[in-house]
């Protein structure tokens, strides 16, 4: 029983990745109707902002100690952050222990820019193409982001520390009336399915609550009839596109503690998603959000003891073989509307 | 000649000859001299250029022609190479059954994939085939290769390899000096080359490269075939427009799978034969990197022509490795003429995209070829001639404006 | 008993119901028109008959078998041949390969796997696609791009890939929509030669008046998903309930 409870919590944050990535993916096909391939490198590109948001925390100078020396006799030299001697020793440090939180206020400028400069700079010129174009140069634009990322940070992964009061594991099976310590789970991954509620939460009330909102909804519909009402949908859905990109961010960047962020990551997330999107329902964003979820808890019970002395490895395979069997019995997904992706 | 036109049959040769003398096309500048580095004419990048041209020739017939991408052809290939590496383990070190057995494999896997992929079109099909191929690359890699279960078909991480104690009922297990025997058709050795020196040049000819291209010009030759075809005709059709194919009395569906599995069976001979020329098969071959460079093999020649993607995987393998193989030292050594502060100026802008950074290369070069050339390296020939013939003679005809350019589909 | 037969067809889409209890019968031989106001339920009714949408209730019998629950590719297969209202052709191909693909569908049947024949040398095919483009008017324009050509050769063009196929039953959806007066009455005058040389049943769904006094022998008044009247082209003129339904409403 607890090992299922544990389970459960882990495939929650890992369903939460997809259903973030997903989401995204879902925004940009129901609003500009083109598949981003390189969305899996905007996730990976969010994780290392979080990276470099810690490295520009621990940019230090460097003073010299005259009361003490180093093993060669001579004044030690003493690196210090630059945040602690701004803000002191107590609040400077609790700065950089904090990094990966605090790191969202660099990730949402930066994927929001970057998406839109995508959207702009390239993407809105293949919306008269074929859909193979738009794969095509997505998935060029991937590797190419990727391989950046690889020339500047090496090919190894790059450990990212959670705050120190978040690092430790909860005691979760003391609140479902467990014995002590009999489900132990990290605080960091519980906070990332929370936190990945609140952005998906936030997303749906934008969509749902605001003008703006209404106006993207309207145009996913039907695009044609907004733009007789003289609205300039396109600059809306290229906004869109820089929101599915900071969400994707975010994902990434507060993923980085439970996974060392490594270039190819995005790539390994986005096979997924994509096979989430499709059991979800190609443009269905509840769908894309259930399915996240309903998929990362299947993989994670597929990698229960129990079933794998019966079907070994079957976690590796479980979400492929979900999604053929939920294509071959319902071949819209879970959600998915008619006529969406059907010539 | 072949039940070819004479267009076609010249285009044949063309490839024939070219194929037959690569081993000194390849090899313009002399042993030693600084050029060497980008002769090609050796038997493992040869041997890859045949190879990948029939992967690549394979995934034309389905992307070029019905318009499906497919971003999971590297399970073909991947499973292709599995499957000749059991027949030599197996039955024996001759080729051609287990280049028989890659293809049959791979066909039937295509079947399975294509049955349930071509269920729906556009995106939603490459995703399909995208995870089909990871699902793939997922069993080889744990699956199906934990070297402690019985059921090791793949032996994992460490790829399947050939040993001493494989049966290899119809063949040797071991050679009389007591080493793994080597891949053979009939007698003729993979491995074998034999070296030519013409002053300071050394041609190799390579017993492996010459399997490899005459089985490329057969599934050249058969490619052409299926182009000119009326299956070919249907399959554009398909591409063209599916709805008018539907209210003409003709079920796509069969016609796309038909082009499906003869793609899969492509791959599959492909990676039957890289495994003939080399006999080990590893997961990473179906990685979904291997399928996005078949696709941009393709596009970069030309998607839908008959030349296009054998120039395309021959410009992809050829780049590939004289790129990887630049290094800081070699840069310096071009850029020497500069003044040094502009030499190593030139060094570290360089840099980023050679060696290692081959595949930042790959990828501009990927974008580029789909923003500015769509139709690849043909129809980028196709102008420049065009260019040439204009300032010649001014175009007769009706204005460009009411005949928009067709895309290339057959080759001229 | 006429070559068609619809009994009691009713479709609904949600709350709407699109045709309601339609019965139509169209002889062999003839030309059937099907006018009515937008919304009558004409492209819906098309719809019903090429296997696109199957009916709530009813039959649809053709030449004594149903059509119900077949596929396009099935029902076409069966001898009838469709014309889009915006012209459906395969623009990457040429003009001659347009046709040649509806022969071999002719020939060959729903798929067949011809993979080492060659196109060029199917004497046979050629000859029939030329005859075909010479019938529309169109051989001259044999091997250009099928997507280079204008609107109106378009529409002869898909025109040419239906005879080819020397259809039973020939459905026209709209062939004069968005022509001008001269290039609509070049096409009344050749489907009026096509029906005089070949005799082939057809249907056409038609807004212009013009066009449907020109053609039709029987008129089948569609309003509000049912038909108002059926009756010759002289007797609908003047019938007053076609004038209120119809007339009425345009003018």
């Amino acid at each position: 029983m607890d090992a299922i409870i544990l389970q459960t919590l882990n495939g929650l944050d890992k369903g939460s990745a997809y259903a973030l990535i997903a989401l995204g993916l879902t925004i940009i096909f129901g609003t500009l109707g083109v598949v981003n391939f390189a969305h899996g490198a905007l996730f990976m590109l969010g994780a290392f902002c979080a990276v470099v948001f810690n490295r520009l925390l621990s940019l230090s100078y460097i003073t010299i100690d005259p009361t003490q020396t180093d093993f060669l006799g001579n004044p030690l030299k003493v690196e210090t952050p630059y945040v602690i001697g701004w803000f002191g020793p107590e609040a400077g440090q609790a700065i950089i222990d904090w990094s990966v939180p605090l790191s969202i206020l660099l990730v949402i400028p930066v994927m929001g820019l970057l998406g839109l400069a995508m959207e702009r700079g390239l993407i809105r010129y293949f919306y008269r193409r074929p859909h193979a174009d738009q794969i095509l140069v997505t998935f060029g634009l991937a590797i190419v982001l990727q391989e950046i990322v690889k020339y500047f940070f090496g090919a190894n992964p790059i450990p990212t520390p959670a705050p120190p009061a978040m690092a430790g594991g909860a005691d979760v099976g003391m609140l479902l009336g467990f014995p002590e310590n009999a489900i132990v789970y990290p605080v960091w991954r519980l906070f990332y399915t929370f936190f990945a509620a609140v952005v998906i939460a936030a997303v749906f009330g934008f969509l749902q609550f605001t003008t703006f909102g209404m106006v993207v909804r309207a145009g996913m519909a039907d695009r044609e009839t907004v733009q007789l009402l003289g609205i300039d949908i396109n600059r809306r859905f290229a906004v869109m596109f820089a929101i599915a990109a900071i969400v994707a961010g975010l994902a990434g960047a507060m993923y980085a503690p439970i996974n060392s962020p490594n270039y190819h990551m995005g790539m390994d997330f986005l096979v997924l998603s994509f096979v989430v999107v499709v059991v979800g329902g190609m443009g269905s964003l509840p769908g894309a959000v259930a399915a996240g979820f309903l998929l990362g808890i299947l993989e994670a019970y597929a990698s229960l003891d129990a079933v794998k002395q019966i079907l070994p490895s079957i976690d590796q395979i479980i979400i492929y073989i979900v999604a053929i069997v939920i294509l071959l019995t319902r071949p819209r997904g879970l959600m998915g509307r008619k006529g969406v992706m059907e010539e | 000649m072949l039940g070819l036109n004479r267009q076609d049959t010249a285009l044949l040769i063309i490839v024939a000859v070219l194929t037959l003398l690569a081993p000194f096309i390849l090899n313009p500048f002399p042993e030693g001299s600084g050029l060497a580095t980008l002769n090609a004419g050796y038997p493992d990048l040869m041997q890859r250029f045949v190879i990948y041209g029939i992967f690549a020739i394979g995934f034309n017939i389905l992307f070029g022609l019905t318009g499906y991408l497919s971003f999971g052809h590297a399970a073909f290939l991947g499973v292709g190479s599995y499957a000749a590496v059991w027949m030599f383990k197996l039955i024996g070190m001759q080729v051609i059954p287990a280049v028989l057995f890659s293809m049959a494999i791979s066909a039937i896997l295509a079947l399975g994939i294509g049955y349930v992929s071509l269920r729906r079109s556009g995106i939603y099909f490459s995703i399909l085939t995208l995870a089909f191929a990871q699902m793939c690359y997922n069993l080889a890699y744990s699956v199906l290769g934990n070297p402690n279960s019985r059921f090791n078909l793949t032996n994992g991480e460490t790829g399947l390899q050939l040993t001493l104690d494989d049966p290899r009922i119809l063949g040797v297990q071991r050679t009389p000096d007591g080493g793994i025997p080597v891949p053979n058709f009939f007698g003729i050795e993979m491995r074998d080359s034999y070296d030519l020196h013409l002053g300071d040049w050394v041609f190799t000819f390579s017993g492996g490269y010459y399997f490899a291209a005459a089985v490329m010009l057969i599934a050249f030759y058969i490619a052409i075939r299926i182009f000119r075809s009326p299956f070919g005709l249907m399959l554009r059709g398909v591409k063209s427009n599916q709805t008018r194919l539907y209210y003409t009395g003709i079920n796509a569906r069969p016609y796309t799978l038909a082009a499906f599995v003869i793609s899969g069976t492509y791959a599959g001979l492909a990676g039957g034969l890289l495994a003939c020329m080399d006999p080990l098969a590893g997961a990473e071959r179906m990685q979904w990197t291997a399928s996005g460079e078949v696709v941009l093999m393709t596009i970069l020649g030309g998607a839908g022509t008959l030349i296009g993607p054998v120039l395309g995987a021959g410009f992809i393998k050829y780049f590939e490795n004289i790129f990887s193989k630049i290094n800081d030292n070699v840069l310096h050594g071009w850029f020497a003429f500069l003044p040094d502060g502009l030499e190593d100026f030139m060094v570290t802008l360089v840099h980023p995209f050679v060696g290692k950074g081959w595949h930042l290369t790959l990828g501009i070069l990927f974008m580029l070829v789909v923003i500015f050339l769509p139709g690849g390296l043909v129809e980028g020939g196709q102008r420049i001639l065009g260019l040439f013939r204009r300032r010649k003679a001014p175009p007769p005809g009706p204005d460009p404006e009411h005949h928009p350019k067709p895309t290339p589909h057959v080759a001229e | 008993m006429g070559i068609l037969e619809v009994k009691n067809v009713s479709k609904s889409f949600g709350g709407l119901k699109a045709l309601r209890d339609v019965n139509l019968s169209v002889a062999e031989h003839s030309v059937h028109a099907i006018i009515g106001p937008n919304g009558a339920g004409k492209s819906t009714l098309l719809n019903v008959l090429v296997g696109k949408l199957v009916p709530d209730t009813g039959s649809v019998m053709f030449d004594g078998q149903s059509l119900l629950g077949r596929k396009p590719y099935e029902i076409n297969q069966m001898g009838i041949s469709r014309v889009f209202q915006t012209p459906e052709i395969f623009g990457d191909l040429t003009v001659i390969e347009n046709v040649m693909i509806p022969c071999f569908a002719k020939r060959d049947g729903v798929f067949r796997m011809h993979a080492f024949e060659t196109v060029e040398n199917e004497a046979e095919i050629v000859a029939q696609a030329e005859a075909a483009l010479a019938d529309v008017g169109m051989l001259e324009r044999r091997d250009m791009h099928a997507a280079a050509l204008s609107r109106g050769d378009k529409r002869r063009l898909e025109l040419a890939m239906c005879l080819v196929q020397e259809p039973r039953l020939l459905l026209l959806d709209e062939p004069t929509a968005g022509m001008a007066r001269a290039d609509t009455n070049r096409t009344i005058e050749l489907l009026r030669q096509i029906h005089a040389k070949r005799d082939i049943t057809m249907v056409i769904i038609e807004h212009d008046m013009h066009v449907v006094f020109s053609l039709a022998q029987r008129i089948t008044v569609l309003a509000q998903g049912a038909p108002l009247v059926e009756d010759t082209p002289e007797n609908i003129k003047g019938h007053p309930k076609v004038r209120e339904a119809y007339l009425g409403e345009a003018a």
